[in-house]
C-alpha cells in the first residue's frame, strides 16, 4: 500500500491538494459526479484512494453521490464528495438527512459563477448563503472557506475533524479560482498532523441510544455492524432514533442539533487578523478575495489610510461577536466577497448599523482587483 | 389434572419478535395492506438465511413501505426519499461484510429512485432489493405511480392512468441484476425462499412483491382486499424461468410469478479490486 500522506513539497492545484489532504485526514471513500470546477478533486482521489485502502465511486448523479457517502460514514468510513453550484443544489436534500441523523461527512463546493449552469469555467463567491440555508428547515452547520491550495490542504483536515467531532456535515466553501490555480504545497509528517475520529460507544449494546449527547453534548456513533442495532431516520426522533411527532420532540431534536454548534463557538470559529489592531477600517473577507483583500489593507496603509483585515476561514457558523467588537472601535466595514451581497449582509447585522458597512461585491467570473477596494475606501470614508 | 402453564398462555412470543423493535409497535400499516406480510417474510427469511445478524442492515426510502426499517431489530436506516439504493451502496462499499437489504416502495424506487435502481443493477452492487409494488402512491393517499396499471384510478388520474406502467423485472434483467424474482403476498413461502436465496447470493438481487393497498387503490377501483388476493390467487401464474419481457402487469391475462433470473456475474466491489486495486 502507498501513504496516505505524501510527506514533502508538491506543486498542486487547489482540488488536488483537497483530495490530498482528505487522504492525510483519513478519508478512505468518496462518492463523485463530475462537475466543473471540482471534477479534479475526483480524478486525484480516485487514483489515490485504492491505492490506500480505501474505495471511490463515481455515482450517477450528486444525489446519490450525497447519499453515498453519509451510507459509507454510517458504515464508520470518513467520507467526502466534491462539487459545484448545480451539483451542491442537487445534494441539498441529503445535506439536510446527514444533519438530522448527526452523520459525519464532508462536502466540498469548488463555487463558480451561478445562477443555473452560470459560468462553469470561472469562479464566484455565490453559494455562500445556500451553505448555511439551502437545505430545508432550521439548522446549523460549519463552512470553512479556504484561500491558497496550502490552506485546502489543511483546511479539509480541518474539516474531517470537526465533522468527526460534532457529527455533522461539514462544507468546504471554496471556489474555481483556488480550486484551480497551483501553488506550492507543504505536506508535513504524517505524525504532525492531528486527526480526529467521532467518539464510538462501549459498553451495553440493548437499547442503546445513538442520539443521546455524551458529557461533550456529542452523542457517541456506532457504525452498522459494530452490534448496537441502531435506528437512523430523517423524521424527528428521540434519542433513540425513533420517530416522535410532537411538537415537543422537534424542540429536544432542534435544540441538539442547534446546541451543540452554539455552544461550541469559540472552538469552531477560526478568523485571522491582518493589522487590525490599530485600524480604523475593518475589511471582511473570506476565500480567494481575502488575497485581494491582503493587497488592498497594504495599499491603503501606504496611503495612509488605516485599514485592516479580519479574514474569516470558519464563515459559517458566523464571527457574530468579532464583527460587533469591531464595530466599537472603525468608522466602518467593507466587505469583500465575489457575489452582489451575502456575506456583506451579516456584517451589516453584526454592525447593528452603529457604523456603514459597505459590499465591494462582483456578479461573478473573476477575482476583484485590490483597485476595485481602495476606489470604495477612498469613496465612503 | 394439572394446571396449564401460566407462563405459556401469559405472554406468548411471536418467533419474529427478537428481530422486531417491538416497542415500536403497532405499525402505522393500514388494516389489509399487503406491507406487513412482505416485511414478515422478510424477517422470516432473514432469519432462516444463518447469517450473522450483527452484519444485516436494512436500508428504506420513504413511504409505507419504507417505514420498514424503523420497525426491524438490526442496524437500520430510514433514509431520504428514492435515495436508499445509493446510501446502501456506499454503505456496502464502505463495509463490504455488511449484508444490506433494500426494502421499499415501488414509488420511491422506481419514480423518484428509478435512476438509482438502473445503476446499482448496472455496478451489480451486493444488495438485496426488495420492492413492495402496491400499484400507488399509498402514504399520500392514492396517487398514480410509475407502476399503475394503464387506466386505473388513483386520486390523481380520477378518470383513468393515461400512461403505461414499467415492467419491473424486465428493467432489472435490463439493467443487469443477477438474480429477479417475483410474488405477490398470497405466496409467502416462494417468497420467504427467494429472500434466502438473494440474502445468500452475491451480486444485484431484485424482489418484486405484489401487494395490495385496499384503503387506496383498492377503494378507487372496486377492489376490496380479498378481492385482491382472489386476483393473486387466480391470476398469477407461476412460471420460473420466464422472460423478463414477458413479465408486464396485465391482470386479464395473468400475472407471471417466480423466480426468472439467478446468473453469475462479478459484483461492483469484485471488479473494483481486480481493476483498480493495482498495488
Amino acid at each position: 500500500m502507498k501513504q496516505a500522506v505524501l510527506t514533502g513539497a508538491h506543486y498542486l492545484t487547489g482540488d488536488e491538494a483537497c483530495a490530498e489532504g482528505a487522504l492525510a485526514a483519513g478519508c478512505r471513500f468518496f462518492g463523485g459526479y463530475p462537475i466543473t470546477p471540482a471534477t479534479e478533486v475526483a480524478e486525484r482521489i480516485s487514483e489515490r484512494l485504492p491505492e490506500v485502502g480505501g474505495t471511490f465511486i463515481q455515482m450517477e448523479d450528486e444525489i446519490a453521490a450525497m447519499a453515498s457517502i453519509l451510507g459509507a460514514s454510517c458504515a464508520g468510513v470518513k467520507s467526502m464528495t466534491a462539487t459545484s453550484g448545480p451539483g451542491f443544489s442537487l445534494m441539498m436534500e441529503n445535506i439536510g438527512l446527514g444533519i438530522v441523523t448527526e452523520t459525519p461527512c464532508v462536502v466540498v463546493n469548488v463555487q463558480r459563477a451561478g445562477p443555473s449552469t452560470g459560468l462553469p469555467t470561472m469562479g464566484a463567491q455565490a453559494d455562500m448563503m445556500q451553505a448555511k440555508w439551502g437545505s430545508h428547515g432550521d439548522y446549523e452547520i460549519i463552512a470553512l472557506a479556504p484561500s491558497s491550495p496550502q490552506e485546502i490542504f489543511y483546511q479539509t483536515i480541518t474539516a474531517f475533524n470537526l465533522s468527526e467531532t460534532y457529527r455533522l456535515p461539514v462544507l468546504i466553501m471554496t471556489d474555481e479560482i483556488v480550486g484551480h490555480m497551483s501553488e506550492k504545497v507543504v505536506i508535513p509528517d504524517a505524525k504532525e498532523i492531528k486527526t480526529v475520529s467521532r467518539i464510538t460507544p462501549k459498553g451495553k449494546k440493548d437499547n442503546f441510544k445513538p442520539f443521546k449527547p455524551g458529557p461533550n453534548g456529542i452523542a457517541p456513533m456506532p457504525a452498522a455492524g459494530d452490534g448496537y442495532k441502531v435506528h437512523f431516520t430523517g423524521l424527528t426522533h428521540d434519542e433513540k432514533g425513533y420517530p416522535v411527532m410532537t411538537v415537543e420532540a422537534q424542540a429536544m431534536m432542534m435544540a441538539q442539533l442547534m446546541n451543540k454548534i452554539r455552544n461550541n463557538l469559540d472552538k469552531i470559529i477560526m478568523t485571522e487578523r491582518y493589522r487590525l489592531d490599530d485600524a480604523e477600517i475593518a475589511i471582511i473577507s473570506y476565500g480567494v478575495s481575502s488575497r485581494t483583500s491582503l493587497a488592498a489593507v497594504d495599499e491603503a496603509r501606504q496611503m495612509g489610510i488605516r485599514a485592516g483585515l479580519l479574514r474569516l476561514i470558519t464563515v459559517w457558523p458566523f464571527p457574530d461577536d468579532q464583527i460587533r467588537r469591531l464595530a466599537n472601535q472603525v468608522k466602518g466595514f467593507i466587505t469583500v466577497e465575489i457575489n452582489l451581497g451575502q456575506i456583506h449582509y451579516e456584517v451589516q447585522r453584526c454592525a447593528g448599523y452603529r457604523v456603514p458597512a459597505y459590499l465591494v461585491g462582483h456578479p461573478g467570473g473573476t477575482i476583484i482587483s485590490p483597485d476595485e477596494v481602495i476606489k470604495v475606501l477612498k469613496e465612503a470614508f | 389434572m394439572p394446571e396449564p402453564s401460566k407462563k405459556i398462555s401469559k405472554s406468548p412470543v411471536h418467533p419474529l419478535d427478537d428481530l422486531l423493535r417491538t416497542d415500536r409497535i403497532p405499525h402505522i400499516w393500514c388494516s389489509g395492506c399487503g406491507t406487513g406480510t412482505a416485511f414478515s417474510s422478510c424477517l422470516t427469511a432473514i432469519k432462516a438465511s444463518g447469517l450473522e445478524l450483527d452484519n444485516v442492515v436494512m436500508i428504506s426510502g420513504i413511504g409505507c413501505s419504507g417505514r420498514a426499517a424503523g420497525y426491524v431489530k438490526l442496524d437500520s436506516y430510514h433514509t431520504t426519499h428514492g435515495r436508499a439504493i445509493p446510501f446502501a451502496t456506499g454503505m456496502k462499499l464502505a463495509n463490504p461484510k455488511l449484508n444490506v437489504i433494500v426494502f421499499s416502495g415501488d414509488g420511491d424506487l422506481f419514480a423518484i429512485g428509478g435512476n438509482h435502481f438502473i445503476h446499482a443493477a448496472r455496478r451489480n452492487v451486493d444488495l438485496t432489493v426488495i420492492c413492495v409494488n402496491n400499484l400507488n402512491y399509498g402514504m399520500t393517499g392514492g396517487q398514480v405511480a410509475a407502476t399503475t396499471p394503464f387506466q386505473a384510478k388513483t386520486s390523481t388520474t380520477t378518470t383513468g392512468n393515461p400512461e403505461a406502467p414499467f415492467n419491473l423485472p424486465l428493467l432489472a434483467y435490463a439493467s443487469g441484476a443477477t438474480y429477479i424474482a417475483r410474488w405477490t403476498i398470497l405466496h409467502t413461502r416462494d417468497l420467504t425462499n427467494s429472500i434466502i436465496e438473494a440474502l445468500n447470493k452475491k451480486g444485484f438481487s431484485f424482489i418484486e412483491v405484489l401487494s395490495p393497498c385496499p384503503v387506496n387503490y383498492g377503494r378507487r377501483n372496486k377492489e376490496k382486499s380479498l378481492d385482491t388476493l382472489k386476483l393473486y390467487q387466480e391470476k398469477g401464474i407461476i412460471k420460473n424461468n420466464a422472460n423478463p419481457a414477458d413479465t408486464d402487469i396485465d391482470f386479464e391475462k395473468g400475472i407471471i410469478l417466480g423466480k426468472f433470473i439467478d446468473i453469475e456475474r462479478a459484483t461492483c466491489i469484485e471488479n473494483y479490486d481486480k481493476t483498480c486495486r493495482l498495488v
